[in-house]
């Protein structure tokens, strides 16, 4: 294990943990903005540049964006008098605690015996655009018709409907 | 090699602690927002286990883990779009995000 790997690791999840736990939700949007670059820097460490760049355009340019967006609209910046954490959230952070342990230890005891790939795998962005209308054709037609479908039920469902007129 | 020191292995934990933290800020935080910030957690940590699972696995040239993360990029955007509209719409009708104020379903 580099070095690196355990810098951007630190980065990603503290500005997770800080997205979870801090008040103001500016703040936290912020920090959560701090956790897609360190998962962005984390892709290209693993050398999966055409993903990196696509996590840096998607989430810290569009849902980013329209996080900060929608914490304007409803006014989030107010702290509420009840305080932020929920009632229950004692239990939400024992099932928490419980998920992490259960994926933490089946990581640990499954992966004794699996080999694993060392070497640098050679795929340029070429190929993945080959698979994109090659094999994969169907799917990404797919996925633009879901992404329209969306935007304009997100559009539909922002939408200001005044009384008496559709 | 111990499983423990391996890339993936350090790769796929820190993947999982990402996705408790996500769990924890979807089931503890008030504010509708942050539920979506914790959702967008988890499916980020998702999306890092599939990347560590294609570098490390036996055929990375067939770019499986790579397009279904892609995909699963692109699906989840689509969330964040309807979701955070979901949210301006509740707060129009209540007139507050925080979800244990949401307590009717008549509007």
């Amino acid at each position: 294990m580099s070095p690196v790997f355990y810098i951007l690791a630190a980065i990603t999840l503290a500005g997770g943990l800080a997205a979870v736990v801090l008040k103001r939700l500016v703040h936290c949007a912020l920090a959560v903005t701090a956790a897609f670059a360190g998962l962005a820097l984390l892709y290209l460490q693993l050398d999966a540049q055409f993903v990196a760049f696509a996590q840096i355009l998607v989430y810290i340019g569009a849902v980013a964006i329209l996080i900060v967006f929608a914490i304007l609209l409803t006014r989030g910046s107010d702290l509420p008098k009840e305080g932020v954490f929920s009632r229950t959230w004692f239990v939400g952070l024992v099932i928490a605690a419980a998920v992490f342990a259960v994926l933490a230890w089946t990581v640990v005891q499954s992966l004794r015996g699996v080999p694993q790939q060392t070497a640098v795998p050679a795929v340029a962005v070429r190929d993945i655009g080959n698979m994109l209308v090659g094999r994969y054709v169907l799917p990404l037609e797919i996925v633009a018709l879901l992404l329209t479908a969306a935007t304009i039920g997100a559009v539909i469902a922002a939408m200001h409907q005044k009384e008496g007129r559709q | 090699m111990n499983g423990f020191a391996s890339p993936l292995a350090g790769y796929l934990l820190v993947a999982a602690l990402l996705f408790a933290i996500g769990l924890a800020g979807a089931l503890t935080r008030r504010n509708a927002i942050l539920v979506l910030i914790g959702i967008e957690l988890m499916l980020n940590a998702a999306n890092l286990n599939l990347i560590a699972f294609w570098r490390f696995g036996p055929h990375p040239e067939a770019l499986t883990g790579m397009m279904f993360a892609i995909f699963s990029i692109a699906v989840a955007a689509a969330e964040a779009a309807v979701g955070l509209g979901l949210v301006i719409s509740i707060y129009r009708h209540t007139h507050t995000a925080e979800l244990d104020k949401i307590n009717r379903l008549k509007g």
